[in-house]
């Protein structure tokens, strides 16, 4: 299924490429099996430069092999480590919002909660000078994890105790994040000194997640990301904690008839939740921009919602999803400066990839494919109902 | 859940009652002593603060005086009208009169603020609320879109997204053709084929509504901005649109204060404020609205009764689409001129929360959506004065204010019973 969604939202996408392009309707009047021929054309050029901004090309892999030059060989697994780059964050605000669901909480503050876990980490990052880097990475990660579980705490809580839909606190709580982090970014001692843009100060290379190749941008943060994924896949479907949360999310009346605490398990989901997100942000600052500026998000937390939502939350599915959305990401600035196709592309085609994953109704119509089945998605929260 | 809600005994709403009121106590005791300790710092006892209520551009209608006041009394008087409150508040409470009394803290709060902001020098109160009016609008009709919806009883999140397509097409349907009504209407249309796909989601496909419109949202963010830079950058006169010119409406306008705030716009501002009314008549005091709402409260009575639920829904949802893609139309059209990617900036969400804070109704939410533009505007001057103190503090008010509502901790906004609840006929 989630082949044909992705095949179904880059033929929309390609249509897209062709119709936003206004020559072609002039060309199309002029000679039409020429017009359908550049277009083709244009398409495959433009799917082409994505995949291999992704992935690399073949022909350098060879190439680099052929030489034996190991620079080159280096060289030619920059697509593929900038993927990975991309997928990082994505895995744990997709595994935060997975989190969430799985618990049928819909986690919409996963960008919020990722701004104050950069904030907390960057501090940490630059603040604890002369320890050496195998205290100081964990700690600067454990406080990402503790800014981030911190900003979810607040509407876990709220939720619990009165009820507030944590769609509508978490939406508020990423402006108040935002507005915390542009407030930051100006108090001197967290900004830059002899700056007056809002920039942090760099963190100390101590508490930068290491490079997995010389040469390469892709870091440990990424098998941290697997690390993390395996831990909520165990702790989901494997801990006592973890089958709480699924059956709250399940059937919240059955479960509170069977002894489960529906307040402290919400809570608990939240947290988490924020936490893991909080390890996006630092897996951005101590991975790639070593300070923080406005900048750090670029939507993954939002993007965290889409991968959750085409994995049908779970973790695995999250891992694959990630490296999807984060190829597209990093097959994106290529392709636009090879064939000038806007970076925006990649967007279009993530919306159609989770409207086909989340409407399989709409799949198996086009396929004519008669199998049922079930998204998992049917589990979380309507509406703004406590 | 819901079954525990309705059980809820009379004990249990005291006890709310009693900690509102002493959430309420406590947090007029602090901005008291905000105002009080912050902003008297660097005040002299000799510096005025004066604010200019005539618009800066208009020659003609009444003479408006300005404000002139000691700084230094007014903020230490607003700290006491603060503390005094807060302190009954604390010992007995205001009953029913807490919105009033929450009123005229945050004014006198944030009247100290700009006096203290605008000591020793003038400040356009005007202007401030010129601009609140203008940052509002989209706001507000982003909210009566999600009161059409929800009072029918489907959530629509997806308003960001149907405001941003509505800004899109009223720019290029507007230069293409030459006419910005034009652009208008083609907005509306986009606003309403936009809820059409949101409610066949939702209604038809029972597709959770709430991912229904995050799909629709991001949809409409990356196909708009592919659009616009693969189209717009090179074809400049398809993002030129004419922009609609203000109509000062002949007396009203002359009004001090309110004239120029509310009277001297464009034909959104009409728009809106006709809508405002028709929606907020056509719920409350018709027989449309009253079937609108038992949709919302009790579809299984409504169905009972006669009363088709699920066009009910169609239609309001489409109905929804069509006041966002007019309110979208506002930021290029009504607005700056022309579009830019991602412009509309989240003010979806923020119509969403104006219509929770306002409680579904399209009064509440334009109430609220002023907070909102308030607080916009607020950030759009202080950085032109240039101010010490840290702005981002006060930007996040309205924000943390939305969720304090949300939680119940000041007063209560119900809402509709089969909000966001797909409607099984079986």
């Amino acid at each position: 299924m989630p082949v044909l969604a992705i095949f179904s939202a880059l033929v929309i996408g390609a249509v897209v490429i062709v119709l936003s392009d206004l020559t072609f309707f002039e060309r199309l009047r002029a000679d039409p099996a020429l017009a359908l021929g550049s277009a083709l054309d244009e398409v495959f050029r433009a799917y082409g430069a994505l995949f291999t901004g992704a992935l690399g090309s073949p022909s350098t892999y060879v190439d680099a092999f052929t030489s034996g030059d190991t620079a080159r060989m280096t060289q030619a697994f920059v697509p593929l480590s900038e993927t990975m780059l991309s997928a990082t964050p994505l895995i744990f605000t997709g595994l935060a919002v997975a989190l969430g669901f799985q618990c049928g909480l819909f986690n919409i503050g996963a960008e919020g909660q990722l701004y104050v876990g950069a904030m907390f980490g960057t501090f940490a990052g630059f603040f604890f000078a002369g320890l050496p880097w195998f205290i100081h990475l964990p700690l600067a990660i454990g406080f990402g994890f503790l800014g981030g579980a911190l900003w979810g705490f607040i509407p876990g809580l709220l939720k619990a105790r009165t009820g507030a839909h944590e769609v509508i606190v978490t939406i508020m709580l990423n402006y108040t994040a935002y507005n915390l982090i542009s407030w930051i970014l100006k108090v001197p001692g967290y900004q830059r000194e002899g700056r007056s843009d809002p920039i942090s100060k760099v963190t100390l290379d101590t508490s930068w997640y290491p490079v997995l190749i010389d040469g390469l941008r892709a870091n440990w943060g990424f098998i941290l990301g697997l690390a993390a994924a395996v831990l909520v896949s165990w702790f989901l479907f494997r801990s006592t904690r973890g089958f709480e949360f699924r059956a709250v999310g399940f059937n919240p009346t059955a479960a509170r008839y069977a002894g489960m605490s529906i307040a402290s398990t919400t809570i608990m989901a939240m947290t988490l939740s924020g936490g893991l997100a909080g390890l996006a942000g630092t897996s951005v600052v101590l991975g790639v921009t070593h300070s923080l500026t406005f900048g750090v998000s670029g939507g993954f937390g939002f993007d965290g919602i889409a991968i959750a939502l085409m994995a049908g939350s779970k973790p695995r599915g999250i891992i694959l999803a990630s490296l999807l959305f984060g190829a597209l990401r990093a097959g994106a600035t290529p392709m636009q400066s090879i064939t000038g196709v806007p970076i925006d592309l990649v967007v279009v085609i993530q919306a159609l990839v989770i409207m086909f994953v989340a409407a399989p109704a709409l799949v198996r119509e086009i396929y004519r494919i008669r199998v049922p089945e079930t998204t998992g998605l049917e589990t979380f929260s309507q509406g703004w109902r406590a | 859940m819901t079954a525990a809600v309705k059980a809820a005994p009379a004990v249990i709403v005291d006890r709310k009652a009693i900690r509102r009121q002493r959430f309420l106590g406590v947090a007029y005791l602090l901005m008291a002593a905000v105002v009080a300790y912050f902003l008297t710092g660097d005040l002299q006892g000799s510096q005025t603060s004066t604010f200019l209520l005539k618009p800066a551009g208009n020659q003609g209608g009444l003479d408006v005086p300005s404000i002139v006041v000691p700084s230094l009394i007014v903020v230490y008087l607003a700290a006491a009208i603060c503390a005094a409150l807060g302190a009954i508040q604390l010992v007995r409470g205001f009953g029913a009169r807490w919105a009033i009394v929450l009123g005229v803290v945050v004014v006198a709060f944030v009247f100290a603020f700009l006096t203290w902001a605008a000591a020793g020098k003038s400040m356009s109160l005007i202007g401030i609320l010129q601009l609140t009016v203008q940052k509002s609008l989209p706001i507000t009709f982003g909210a009566l879109s999600g009161v059409l919806c929800e009072r029918a009883g489907v959530v629509n999140i997806a308003i960001e997204g149907m405001l941003l397509s509505g800004a899109f097409t009223g720019a290029v349907v507007g230069s293409a053709t030459g006419s910005n009504l034009i652009g208008l209407v083609a907005a509306a249309l986009v606003g309403a084929a936009l809820a059409g796909v949101l409610a066949v989601l939702a209604i038809r496909y029972r597709m959770n509504q709430i991912v229904a419109g995050t799909v629709i949202n991001i949809f409409a963010s990356g196909l708009t901005s592919f659009v616009a830079s693969r189209v717009l950058q090179s074809h400049r006169e398809l993002n030129e649109p004419t922009k609609f010119s203000s109509i000062p409406i002949p007396v009203l306008s002359d009004i001090p204060i309110l004239g120029p705030m509310f009277f001297s716009g464009n034909l959104f501002y009409y728009l809106l404020f006709a809508l405002i009314g028709l929606i907020h008549y056509g719920l409350f005091y018709t027989r449309w609205g009253l079937r609108v709402r038992a949709v919302g409260e009790h579809p299984r009575a409504a169905d009972t009764v006669g009363i088709n639920v699920i066009f009910t829904r169609y239609r309001n949802v489409i109905l929804g689409g069509v006041v966002a893609g007019i309110g979208g139309a506002y930021f290029t059209l009504g607005s700056t001129g022309s579009f830019v990617h991602d412009m509309t900036g989240g003010r979806g969400f923020i119509g969403l929360a104006a219509m929770i804070f306002g409680g579904w109704t399209p009064i509440g939410g334009f109430l609220a959506s002023l907070i909102f533009g308030f607080a916009d505007s607020l950030q759009a001057r202080l950085s032109i004065l240039n101010v010490s103190v840290p702005s981002e503090f006060l930007l996040m008010v309205p924000y943390l204010v939305t969720i304090i509502v949300v939680a119940g901790l000041v007063g209560r906004v119900r809402m509709p019973a089969a909000d966001g609840t797909p409607y099984d006929k079986g």
